[in-house]
């Protein structure tokens, strides 16, 4: 018997074994989630707030968790892309190989990960010092800073990419390095960033720890930013933890609307990444 | 016999890279609205030469540069100097075609929109008057909007070529410009060089000898990173001085 057919067909039998678990996970996550979600997911669940007695099996939906969480991700992206991108231009392109650069990496690196229950408590503390109350406002803040190493490592990631002659052809021209930065390496790192950026938007639209302690819950949509908000992952665990059976049920529909907002981005990301690699350079 | 004006003046310039000496002591003047021709062996430091008259080189960690390099005149390697000024006064051409990650036209524009507020029309005229100068617009006038990626491979380069004009330089460095293009670029590419040394200074790197007798006017001879002969195409090509000279035209090494 051929002992290295033998081993390469093990080997080959283990990897496809891996594969399967990994892909039958996912798979059983969304069969589980939407077999006892379905039958509660109606349209009022998309489009009414909830109303008395909801929590008992009454009438109404998730609406204010729905957009609650929209406006929590959308702000704690904006928010930590606009810190992230200048760190990570500055990472690029100015600091070099500095031991501040390899500093603020490192850094980088161990905020990532840092878990964000822990950020939620950080930030609780500095909410109780200053006496504030749990806001739309000090959620954004918190998942932005879970949200932020995440963003701003991978578009140092996808901005090192940038071939050397690119940046040798900006500056055979005369570039200033801030005309470099964003009007070369930028703009052939876009679908890059644009990846980082949504990844970071379903990261922080997922996370329930983070938003705890710091953005409250409430049956309404928030009209300011210092309103309390709801979120779809505390809808999915308050809703999970009751002892009727249809709320439960409704806790799975609300997994479902999660799953489908993170499948979405996910999808979005995937097309507008081919539309603008039309001009990158390979 | 033809009469050199020089235009760009090396001084003792030497370039390290860490340790290791890549330049020693170059001393050569570069005439002007000529072409130049830097030849020699792989490796012996003709893209260090080419890239420190606009101080690419700037660019590589570790570099340290020691002598001068005067354009009319001004030496760059001085501290108060404005590097972007001396990058738009010279050009460079890479032996890659580069292209930016933008539209053909872009690309030509890229250079006048960061050097001087232009208004659209300016702008058209210029991308299509260095499109033209290179021979380039009738192939990709209706393609401005194009990913310049789309081009081919020779087309890319005169691209480039345009897109260094636009910015109206004096100088253009070409490193190699030929080599990754297949024989008809190649040949497109130094009937362009010719045409362009009537309005600028070309100083250009190869190591085909064919190429260097067919384009330059002046030839410097570079070996393992000294200047060994420098003088007029003609002279180094038929009466080489120095022996080691001899024996690279005579393709005794290459």
């Amino acid at each position: 018997m051929d002992r290295r057919k033998l081993e390469e067909d093990f080997f080959r039998g283990l990897m496809l074994l891996s594969t399967i678990i990994v892909v039958g996970s996912l798979l059983a996550v969304f069969a589980v989630v939407l077999l006892k979600g379905a039958p509660a997911l109606t349209l009022s669940m998309l489009t009414q707030t909830p109303k008395g007695g909801y929590y008992l099996g009454k009438e109404g939906g998730i609406l204010n968790a729905i957009i609650g969480s929209l406006y929590l991700a959308a702000g704690a992206t904006v928010l930590a892309f606009l810190l992230g991108l200048p760190v990570a231009l500055y990472l690029r392109e100015y600091a070099g190989r500095s031991r501040f650069a390899s500093l603020t990496r490192l850094s980088l690196d161990v905020m990532w990960g840092i878990p964000s229950i822990v950020y939620g408590a950080f930030i609780f503390v500095i909410m109780l010092y200053v006496g504030a109350r749990a806001s739309l406002l000090w959620g954004i803040i918190t998942v932005a800073l879970f949200l932020l190493p995440i963003m701003t490592r991978a578009m140092d990631e996808v901005m090192k990419m940038t071939p050397f002659r690119l940046r040798e052809a900006s500056y055979a021209l005369g570039s200033t390095r801030l005309e470099t930065v964003m009007k070369v390496v930028s703009r052939q790192a876009l679908p890059g960033i644009l990846t980082a950026v949504l990844l970071a938007f379903s990261r922080g639209i997922g996370d329930a720890a983070s938003v705890l302690l710091t953005a409250g819950y409430t049956d309404f949509i928030p009209r300011s930013l210092l309103d309390p908000v709801a979120t779809l992952p505390l809808a999915v665990f308050f809703q999970i933890g009751s002892p009727f059976p249809e709320v439960q049920q409704r806790a799975y529909a609300s997994g479902i609307i999660l799953l489908g907002l993170v499948l979405l981005v996910s999808i979005a990301s995937r097309l507008s990444t081919k539309k603008f690699m039309k001009y990158v350079i390979r | 016999m033809d009469t050199f004006k020089p235009h760009i003046s090396i001084q003792k310039l030497n370039v390290f890279y860490e340790q290791h000496h890549v330049l020693k002591d170059i001393t050569v003047d570069i005439p002007e609205k000529r072409i130049t021709a830097i030849i020699g062996p792989s490796g012996c430091g003709k893209t260090t030469l080419l890239k420190s008259l606009n101080r690419l080189i700037d660019l590589i960690e570790g570099v340290k540069v020691s002598g001068k390099v005067l354009v009319n005149g001004v030496n760059i390697f001085d501290n108060g100097i404005d590097i972007t000024d001396i990058r738009k006064k010279v050009g460079l051409i890479a032996q890659m075609p580069n292209p930016l990650p933008m539209s053909v036209y872009d690309n030509v524009a890229y250079g006048p929109r960061i050097h001087w507020a232009k208004d659209r029309r300016e702008l058209d005229q210029t991308v299509e008057h260095c499109l033209q100068a290179v021979g380039l617009w009738s192939e990709v006038k209706e393609r401005l909007k194009e990913p310049a990626s789309r081009l081919s491979a020779g087309q890319q380069q005169r691209l480039c070529l345009a897109r260094a004009l636009a910015v109206k330089p004096e100088v253009l460095l070409c490193d190699e410009p030929t080599s990754a293009l297949d024989p008809i670029s190649g040949r497109q590419i130094e009937t362009q060089l010719l045409t362009l040394k009537r309005d600028y200074t070309i100083v250009f790197v190869t190591h085909v000898l064919r190429q260097a007798r067919r384009l330059a006017d002046y030839v410097i001879f570079v070996y393992l990173g000294e200047l060994v002969e420098h003088g007029p195409a003609q002279t180094v090509f038929t009466q080489p001085s120095d022996p080691r000279t001899r024996a690279y035209i005579e393709g005794v090494f290459g």
